[in-house]
């Protein structure tokens, strides 16, 4: 390119389209070689790459991916941005991913949200099993059944005869279509055979904020939400729905103990790329998965929120790409025999 | 007493000034840029305050979000660009004012305001937080409804000579807030099929077309041929009539914010408008508001700031988030190992009071940061329009696209700036379609909720004590409105017609 008038006499304009073509032959240059040196993956990565969490910043989901991108880039030795791309119930976020080049410098941290999308969306713009690379698991978040501190039942027996003889009158708070605690009441509802008056809310937080004040009757929530209301007493907790009990609430009982081995869910969080990325590029990112969620800060951390590390053996493609067939199993029969339908 | 004392130590350290001095700048900064809020900058900001120690990230990332506040009002006063809901408030006089040579007025008028709202507001937290979050939480779904009924009826009430185009404004309001999907059957409404509506129109590419572009497009079509937006920058001091006129609005405007800022989801929303309104109610001259009056800048400011602050209580207090600011903030305290909720008043004296404390330095030094600048913004209005307002245009579409990186925000910008231009065209004012946005998904979630969990009977809004005095308030702001004889203290709260 011919750059007229001559550069001494306008200096000025001159310097400016000299940086503009050195930005963006800069820009061409590196974005050139990103590309080609992920099809080997020998170099994989040489720029940051972006862990799209489909949902708000500082929500659960949120805060599990930025809890294991920081030492994941510290292993990969490049820094991973996470990006939210809120909307449509995780759904937005985790289409971006699935359209994006399948190079691994573009990866998704979703949750249970992935297995449940197509019995919800009639409209989805990916296949949880064939646009997506699993990578592996991360965690799984029980789950507590909480109410009102002043509800009647003193235990968890005591609350099933209580939600049975009370169906008319008793709430059920939910954060909303899709949300954990929605399929958590949705598994309740089928243990339990009845109908429950559902009060849906957007997001965790002002759901969470009603129960303190006592305006519903009961909800189930991730222990990232419920721990710090429960050990105070603000709330009162009947049971986990884990298999086992939580280490970080320990005289909280199971609801297999209570005899419903059926209503077990848990929030558990996958990290996925675009299909088709290449084996190497996979195997770095679920190495620097697997090291992360050794790091003793992450872990100290996750039972901060009430959870722990995937067991190591969770944490490859086929533990996780199983973990999604048996979800989707699960939940497509559970949401349409509700006739739940998010759009 | 010793609690104050080590909050003042804690927030006096050198490393804490520092990152309160960062955070007020950052958060000034995103809060003048349209579109780049400071829910953006702090989830941006979160992994760097990883290696901070905790009571330092949190000042920091607090400092961002009331310095927003504070920022967002100075483009709504220059170019009448608002980038969050209380800013639009602020633009109806503060704009009027700008245009009349008295922006440097204005942006004191908010400074100060703001200043004295934070100082205020910072006590209230630091004496009354944990009684006034159990306060809060006796605000049930139904009186959630009832205080946004309220707020409209208030509003409508207020209006004379253009009632009828204002009760419009505010339904087509409500109506665009309905966009979206259905939180109860998760239906998609008025989205035309396409996804990016799901989640609703976005607040900021409203605000930014109906006012900002809107605005432009008025300008060159009433053919500008001045060379500047303001042909001659009076004085920037304030006068001592003034000050006179701007401080009965502060101090209501901090009181109304410090008390709705406490409730959740509805109450920030609330302040600046419910302030804007109340001043006007009570002026001896309401005819000057909409045109420039100084009251009309200083409540809401003041309000919104207030509300700013105690917005921290139930997140403070009871670990609850009361904004989506809030609820990354919570973030904040878990990857900091801290585990937001009652506990935290007792377990992490040090967080609690030197976050407190940290509130008031933040604000002296937005204060000393704000009050200089002045002179320099308003010498952006003696630019030429014609290069300001591509400019103008330039950086609204910037930060609109920056929302969701997403070219449908743009898109809606330049829709609703059309749609604004044909609205002014027609004599009919955006403030009141804002306020209809905003307050319409409350009005209708918690009447929904309300009436879920009462199993349908509507009597609830009746029976439960605080829902029915704000009905009976509602009821009689009614009456006043159609009652002949009070005629004359009705004006139109929201025109601004020249």
């Amino acid at each position: 390119m011919a750059l007229r008038p001559p550069p001494s006499r306008r200096p000025a304009r001159f310097l400016a389209l000299a940086t503009v073509s050195a930005l963006a032959l800069a820009a061409c240059s590196s974005g050139g070689s990103a590309g080609s040196n992920s099809a080997a993956g020998s170099n994989y990565p040489t720029g940051t790459i972006t862990m799209v969490v489909p949902f708000s910043a500082g929500g659960p989901t949120d805060t599990v991916a930025r809890l294991v991108a920081e030492p994941m880039s510290k292993t990969l030795g490049q820094q991973i941005i996470v990006q939210n791309v809120e909307g449509a119930g995780g759904t937005l976020g985790a289409g971006e991913v699935a359209k994006a080049k399948n190079d691994g410098y573009k990866i998704l941290m979703h949750h249970i949200g992935m297995s449940t999308a197509p019995a919800l969306y009639s409209n989805l713009a990916f296949k949880p099993l064939e646009s997506f690379q699993t990578i592996g698991l991360v965690t799984e978040v029980p789950m507590t059944i909480i109410s009102k501190k002043d509800l009647a039942p003193a235990n968890f027996k005591e609350l099933v005869e209580y939600v049975k003889a009370n169906k008319e009158k008793v709430t059920y708070a939910n954060a909303g279509i899709g949300s954990a605690s929605q399929l958590c009441g949705l598994l309740i509802e089928k243990a339990l055979g009845v109908d429950l008056t559902e009060v849906p809310y957007k997001g965790t937080g002002p759901a969470m904020t009603d129960l303190v004040g006592g305006q519903v009757d009961f909800m189930c929530d991730q222990t990232t939400n419920t721990t710090a209301q429960i050990k105070p007493g603000k709330v009162k907790a009947y049971a986990v729905t884990t298999a086992t009990r939580v280490k970080s609430l320990p005289d909280i009982p199971t609801t297999t103990e209570e005899g419903m081995p059926d209503l077990k869910v848990g929030v558990w969080h996958g990290l996925y790329a675009p299909a088709g990325t290449s084996e190497a590029v996979v195997k770095k990112l679920t190495d620097a998965l697997a090291a992360a969620l050794k790091d003793p800060k992450v872990i100290e951390k996750m039972a901060d929120l009430g959870t722990a590390p995937e067991a190591a053996d969770q944490i490859n493609p086929a533990a996780h790409t199983a973990k999604l067939k048996a979800q989707l199993d699960l939940w497509t029969p559970v949401i349409k025999a509700a006739g739940v339908k998010a759009a | 007493m010793d609690n104050i004392l080590l909050g003042i130590q804690t927030a006096l350290t050198p490393t804490n000034l520092l990152v309160c001095l960062i955070g007020c700048a950052l958060g000034t900064a995103v809060g003048v840029l349209p579109g780049i809020g400071p829910t953006a900058t702090i989830a941006l900001l979160l992994p760097i305050t990883f290696n901070f120690d905790p009571v330092s990230s949190l000042i920091m990332l607090a400092g961002i979000y009331y310095g927003a506040q504070y920022g967002g009002s100075t483009t709504a006063i220059l170019l009448n660009l608002p980038g969050e809901t209380s800013a639009a408030v602020t633009a109806i006089d503060g704009y009027q004012m700008a245009r009349q040579g008295r922006a440097g007025q204005a942006l004191a008028t908010a400074a100060l305001g703001s200043f004295f709202a934070g100082t205020v507001a910072t006590v209230v937290l630091a004496v009354f937080a944990p009684p006034l979050a159990e306060a809060a939480l006796k605000f049930g779904p139904a009186e959630y409804f009832s205080l946004v009924v309220l707020g409209l009826v208030a509003s409508i009430a207020l209006a004379s000579g253009s009632l009828w185009k204002a009760l419009a404004m505010i339904m087509l309001g409500l109506l665009l807030g309905l966009v979206g999907q259905d939180v109860e059957s998760g239906a998609s409404r008025f989205t035309f099929g396409a996804g990016e509506l799901d989640g609703g129109l976005n607040f900021v590419s409203l605000a930014v077309g109906m006012f900002g572009v809107a605005e432009i497009l008025r300008n060159l079509a009433s053919g500008i041929h001045r060379p500047s937006m303001v042909r001659e920058v009076k004085s920037l001091r304030l006068s001592r009539a003034d000050f006179k006129q701007m401080t009965p609005p502060v101090l209501r405007g901090t009181l109304m914010g410090s008390l709705l800022g406490i409730l959740p989801g509805a109450g920030h929303v609330l302040a600046s408008f419910t302030s804007y309104s109340v001043e006007k109610r009570i002026s001896k001259t309401p005819e000057r508001f909409g045109h420039g009056a100084i009251e009309g800048v200083a409540a809401p400011e003041s309000a919104n700031n207030a509300a700013a602050q105690t917005s921290f209580i139930p997140l403070l207090t009871l670990g609850l988030p009361a904004n989506p600011v809030m609820a990354l903030l919570i973030g904040a305290f878990i990857i900091q190992g801290i585990t937001p909720g009652p506990n935290v008043i007792n377990d992490e004296p040090v967080l609690f009071w030197g976050l407190i404390a940290s509130m008031w330095v933040g604000n002296l030094m937005l204060v000393m940061l704000n009050l200089p600048l002045i002179g320099l913004w308003v010498k952006l209005l003696t630019i030429p329009y014609r290069v300001l307002f591509p400019a103008i245009i330039a950086f609204s579409t910037i930060g609109c696209y920056s929302l969701g990186l997403n070219a449908y925000h743009v898109f809606a910008i330049a829709f609703f700036g059309l749609l604004g231009y044909v609205l002014i065209r027609f004599g009919c004012e955006p403030a009141p379609l804002l306020l209809g946005f905003v307050l319409g998904p409350l009005l209708e979630e918690n009447f929904r909720r309300a009436m879920t969990i009462s199993r349908g009977d509507a009597s609830v809004f009746l029976t439960r004590p605080i829902s029915l005095a704000m009905l009976v308030v509602a009821a009689v702001f009614l009456v006043v409105a159609v009652l002949p004889s009070i005629k004359k203290k009705r004006d139109v709260v929201f025109a601004e017609d020249e």
